[in-house]
């Protein structure tokens, strides 16, 4: 029968020149259920969509903020993120307290990147099962960052991981052109767009299953120069709903009017 | 910090009576590092419209000996930050590797997240903190200018105890008692910024440095100057103390081989 003989740990090249291990972490990321990240010249956002294990249970948390400044949306596992994230959070809170400064996104995502590769580098290691889009802003503005099990990182423009997030990916290619330029709101609105798109016949956005995240640099004239990180759940995703069912209809309205 | 070197770091002999040295033991653990050896005299720096000027002498002393003449004690860290060291001329020595070596990781990040003299500040006032928590201080007092993240002109000090102090103007050592005064009387407190030109307050430290070699015995003639604006940062380093006039020396009386 065949078998894999170059899967039994992270530190073996199979003949092809692959990493096996690698890879199957990278399948877990697409096991998890979608997150999409998007950037426009002032905000970030991310969106998720949450599942729960089974109807009486809570729904696992896809956003976690890692300081005012950054916070990370997770695909894969779940356990794995939070090692990171706390990592994150560590590093995060170091540099406001011997540099009074929040670390800068190329910064931490450099630091994860290379514990990540470390990971498939030392026998009897796994790599991190989880696939993670970190969304903050720094002196340069703000930042969209892919991150990948292997230890490849990305900065993003838009970006999609996850179950099904081919489609979301597709979704974000054809607006692409639309994003720098639009509001706060509208990039909203783009993002839960993208993530409907992934979801399958009989399921839909809910108020339950909705993570909504934005950071971004504050309007003009306001008090600090950051928007700080904010969380959408639960009711609190009603207005954006809301918003994207009403540009939904009256994007459906001008299409019956051309035909 | 007095001009003793003997006397830094213990309990004054004036408040508590001289030390009883049967309570020391002959042996114990590595104290050299507790005092400083080869060291430089005060900092001096004022913050004007739109910028900070800092100034230090050139001389490092090794006790009341003016042993270098030609020690740059003002550092310039990246484009955006200057360190004016007092104290300890190794322990500077080693900050400034610090400094450098956080530079150059700086550098790495391209897109323009860089410490300001404030972060810079934060982070040597955490050093000495620690360092002196483990009794192994770094011997310093350092001033930082530069700007803040608002772009706001930023000075302040850090001492070897992790001690942090800010003000429109700043002056460490011997220039915390001779220079402070005269920068209050021509920059009061009510006075705003706006109205300190870069030149009124690179002549104030001028006067300053002056009056410090006229009666701070471990300065000298010979001083550096760097000057932080918007348009960047202008350092001499091979300035002269002008116009000196030791007339009123003549009228000094009451101490050295002088016997009447």
């Amino acid at each position: 029968m065949f078998r894999n003989n170059y899967d039994n740990d992270a530190v073996t090249f199979s003949p092809q020149g692959r990493i096996f291990q690698v890879e199957y972490a990278q399948e877990a990321v697409k096991q998890g259920s979608v997150v999409v990240g998007l950037v426009n010249k002032t905000h970030v956002v991310l969106v998720g969509l949450k599942r729960n294990a089974e109807e009486l249970s809570s729904y696992q948390k896809k956003i976690i903020e890692i300081d005012s400044h950054m916070a990370i949306a997770i695909a894969g596992l779940a356990s794995d993120a939070r090692v990171l994230s706390n990592f994150m959070k560590q590093q995060s809170l170091g540099s406001k307290m011997t540099y009074g400064r929040p670390i800068p996104l190329d910064r931490i995502v450099n630091q994860i990147g290379d514990r990540a590769q470390t990971n498939t580098q030392h026998y009897g290691k796994r790599p991190y099962g989880v696939g993670l889009l970190v969304a903050g802003v720094d002196e340069a503005g703000p930042h969209l960052f892919e991150f990948q099990p292997s230890g490849l990182t990305h900065e993003m423009v838009a970006c999609a991981i996850g179950a099904r997030s081919q489609m979301a990916r597709t979704y974000l290619e054809r607006n692409l052109d639309k994003f720098p330029d639009s509001s706060r709101d509208e990039l909203i609105t783009h993002g839960l767009r993208a993530l409907k798109e992934t979801l399958s016949q009989d399921k839909e956005l809910t108020v339950d299953n909705t993570s909504v995240g934005v950071v971004g640099l504050a309007p003009e004239g306001s008090k600090g120069r950051i928007e700080s990180f904010k969380l959408y759940e639960g009711q609190e995703t009603v207005p954006l709903l809301e918003a994207l069912e009403r540009a939904d209809g009256a994007a459906e309205e001008s299409m019956e009017v051309d035909s | 910090m007095n001009h003793f070197p003997e006397a830094w770091g213990r309990p004054r002999d004036d408040v508590y009576g001289a030390y009883n040295p049967s309570y020391l033991q002959t042996t114990g653990p590595k104290a050299h590092t507790s005092s400083p050896a080869v060291t430089g005299t005060s900092v001096l720096g004022v913050k004007f419209n739109g910028g900070v000027v800092l100034a230090t002498d050139n001389l490092a002393s090794y006790g009341s000996l003016a042993r270098f003449t030609d020690v740059k004690r003002l550092r310039i860290f990246g484009s955006n930050a200057i360190v004016g060291f007092g104290g300890d001329v190794s322990d500077m020595q080693y900050i400034d590797r610090l400094l450098e070596s956080i530079d150059i990781r700086e550098n790495y990040s391209h897109n323009g997240n860089m410490l300001n003299a404030k972060n810079l500040h934060t982070y040597l006032s955490k050093v000495f903190y620690k360092r002196r928590s483990e009794f192994n201080p770094l011997w310093n007092h350092v001033l930082v200018a530069g700007y803040d993240a608002e772009g706001e002109p930023f000075l302040s000090s850090a001492d070897l105890l992790g001690t942090t102090f800010s003000a429109p103007h700043l002056a460490t050592g011997f220039g915390a008692h001779l220079a402070v005064p005269i920068l209050r009387r021509l920059f009061p407190e009510e006075m705003p910024l706006e109205e300190v030109s870069k030149e009124a307050a690179i002549d104030a430290l001028k006067q300053c440095l002056k009056v410090l070699y006229y009666r701070d015995a471990r300065s000298m003639d010979k001083y550096s100057i760097a000057v932080i604006t918007k348009e960047g940062i202008e350092i001499k380093e091979d300035e002269v103390i002008e116009g000196q006039s030791w007339a009123f020396a003549e009228r000094v009386k009451g101490y050295g081989a002088q016997t009447k």
